[in-house]
């Protein structure tokens, strides 16, 4: 292998590929900032005049940031109340998992990855109207319980590399089993956290299904959910929807740039392990 | 010490009543409810096994998983096959690879549904027009409107999605190959062709099982595509077993029958997974 010379042709075909990831991104702000009369012209050109007030008018149609907001306290909620409760789960049933009643439960929870959702979809709709969560709270109850199954896999992984020394330890200076996991086992969790994080966030923030299924109030919908709602009031105002969609998609794009090694190693690690 | 016991209980307790009141018992419901004439309201009766029997008989249903089984096997094959060309090309000495990984991953970080209304743009304004242009006949017309080629619109932009993430697990594999056997073959003389199938891919083939796995299970389960470009048309062509339950199901007052749809899918992932994972190890260990 020659170590310093860069191999044009591969360098060239990942360019090339690249421009296939970014145009669609790249129509999607150009048409978000024309008017009808300037797509007539040419769709993929850069707009001379930038119609800054798609973005306004489009906020006041979809009542952007009512969604934006619904969306945002979903993924950080949820966000919270998996680490939190999904961690200590995991750490009592990785501790335990000589004792037959937590292996159960780890093959309990751990084999319902296999179960399509179709076949809780119905009911679950039905449940959670009947019992007043067909709204944000809800959502957040669900996915906190849905990514149980695949969290619990990844977090007993890694717990059960943590020496029990450790735990030892502080349980003879008198430590009791939740302060240990909060004092010490939780801190050493930090990296899995973020992992299980991430991927938490990613889906939380993006997902449609749930919304669409689940929410009855037009006031708690989500930024994906507003954006299939409205789809027949864009109708041929493209500008007006792109100029939505790009806002949908803008928050998510603006963490990435910051924390894009974070989140490609966080989905990494969840992936391998 | 049985202080510990009785706190390990606690931590569990909460999370696996919320698991099983939200999770299992709702699949336990649509389990008994398949076996009902229930359409979501109202009284109902037992029925036996009336619905499974009618599921067979459904055209609706069979083209459904046609279709979902025809687009899976499709897009596992070609995002597997992409991203493990585009990993290689991260893999090797380019300019600005940080850049052009951080590039790659973006759809994955990215709404399906948008993505999909985004692309439905593209295929109804933007390749029409090139094709108009370059005289290219294929292209002249949207195919999202032709029910024999729309399926291919949703294969490209699941594809455009999902390379990202397998393209990152597979350059995550390959950088696990230490470079010194590399050295060592091109010293035997091996070539590039050969180093390929005979030392890169065995020693990523862990990796390869992981993503062919998840990637036909995530795309069995298409849904979010189908919803924002073509609600399962033109005709009935796109419609994914998913999309037909959920539509069914909810607005077709076909509750009882949609369960017992859902419980034969279940059954098919769950096969599926498991003779994909047996074939998929076994060669791991040939190799």
């Amino acid at each position: 292998m020659n170590k310093a010379k860069t191999n044009w042709p591969v360098q060239i075909l990942i360019t090339l590929g690249s421009l296939l990831i970014l145009f669609p991104l790249y129509l999607t702000i150009t048409i978000a900032l024309k008017d009808p009369q300037q797509m007539a012209q040419s769709i993929i050109a850069w707009p001379k005049h930038l119609h800054w007030e798609n973005f306004s008018q489009a906020i006041q149609m979809t009542n952007f940031f009512q969604a934006f907001k619904n969306s945002a306290i979903i993924t950080i909620f949820t966000v919270i109340l998996t680490l939190l409760t999904n961690s200590l789960v995991a750490y009592s049933v990785a501790r335990n998992m000589h004792k037959k009643f937590y292996k159960f439960l780890y093959y309990y929870l751990v084999s319902a990855m296999f179960i399509p959702f179709p076949i809780i979809m119905l009911p679950i709709v039905k449940q959670t109207s009947a019992w007043g969560m067909d709204n944000i709270v809800g959502l957040i109850f669900l996915y906190a319980v849905y990514g149980l199954s695949f969290n619990i896999f990844v977090y007993v992984g890694y717990i059960k590399s943590i020496p029990k020394e450790l735990e030892e330890a502080a349980m003879i200076d008198g430590a009791g089993t939740w302060k240990i996991f909060w004092k010490v086992i939780f801190p050493l969790l930090t990296p899995i956290n973020a992992t299980v994080g991430i991927l938490t966030a990613l889906w939380a923030w993006n997902d449609f299904m749930l919304p669409l299924i689940l929410l009855s109030d037009k006031n708690d919908a989500t930024l994906p959910l507003v954006q299939y709602v409205f789809q027949g009031q864009f109708s041929t105002n493209y500008n007006l929807a792109f100029s939505s969609y790009l806002m949908a998609l803008a928050p998510m794009i603006i963490l990435y740039l910051f924390l894009q090694k974070w989140i490609i190693s966080g989905v990494t690690k969840g992936a391998v392990k | 010490m049985n202080r510990r016991k009785y706190a390990f209980l606690i931590m569990t307790l909460p999370a696996v009543l919320l698991f099983f009141t939200f999770h299992t018992y709702p699949a336990l419901q649509g389990i008994f409810y398949s076996f009902t004439d229930w359409h979501g309201y109202g009284p109902w009766t037992f029925v036996g096994l009336k619905n499974y029997i009618n599921v067979f008989q459904d055209d609706r249903a069979l083209h459904a998983y046609l279709f979902t089984f025809k687009f899976a096997i499709t897009t596992t094959i070609i995002v597997n096959v992409f991203s493990l060309l585009i990993a290689l090309g991260l893999n090797s000495k380019i300019k600005g690879r940080n850049f052009f990984r951080g590039v790659y991953f973006l759809p994955n970080i990215l709404s399906v549904l948008i993505v999909g209304f985004i692309f439905n743009y593209i295929f109804a304004h933007i390749l029409p027009q090139m094709g108009n242009s370059l005289h290219l006949k294929f292209l002249a017309k949207n195919i999202l409107g032709d029910p024999n080629l729309a399926w291919i619109g949703i294969v490209i932009v699941a594809a455009w999605q999902s390379i990202a993430f397998n393209t990152i697990l597979y350059l995550a594999g390959l950088q696990t190959i230490s470079s010194d056997i590399y050295e060592a073959s091109s010293i035997d003389g091996a070539g590039k062709w050969r180093e390929f199938w005979s030392i890169t891919f065995p020693l990523i083939a862990p990796f390869f099982t992981i993503n062919m796995v998840l990637a036909l299970k995530n795309f069995l389960m298409v849904f979010d595509q189908i919803m924002a470009m073509t609600g399962g048309g033109p005709g009935e062509s796109t419609e994914s077993i998913s999309y037909l339950i959920y539509n069914g199901g909810f607005s077709g007052g076909e509750f009882a029958y949609q369960s017992a749809n859902a419980v034969i899918y279940f059954i098919v992932i769950v096969l599926v997974s498991i003779i994909q994972l047996r074939i998929l190890q076994r060669r791991e260990v040939e190799m």
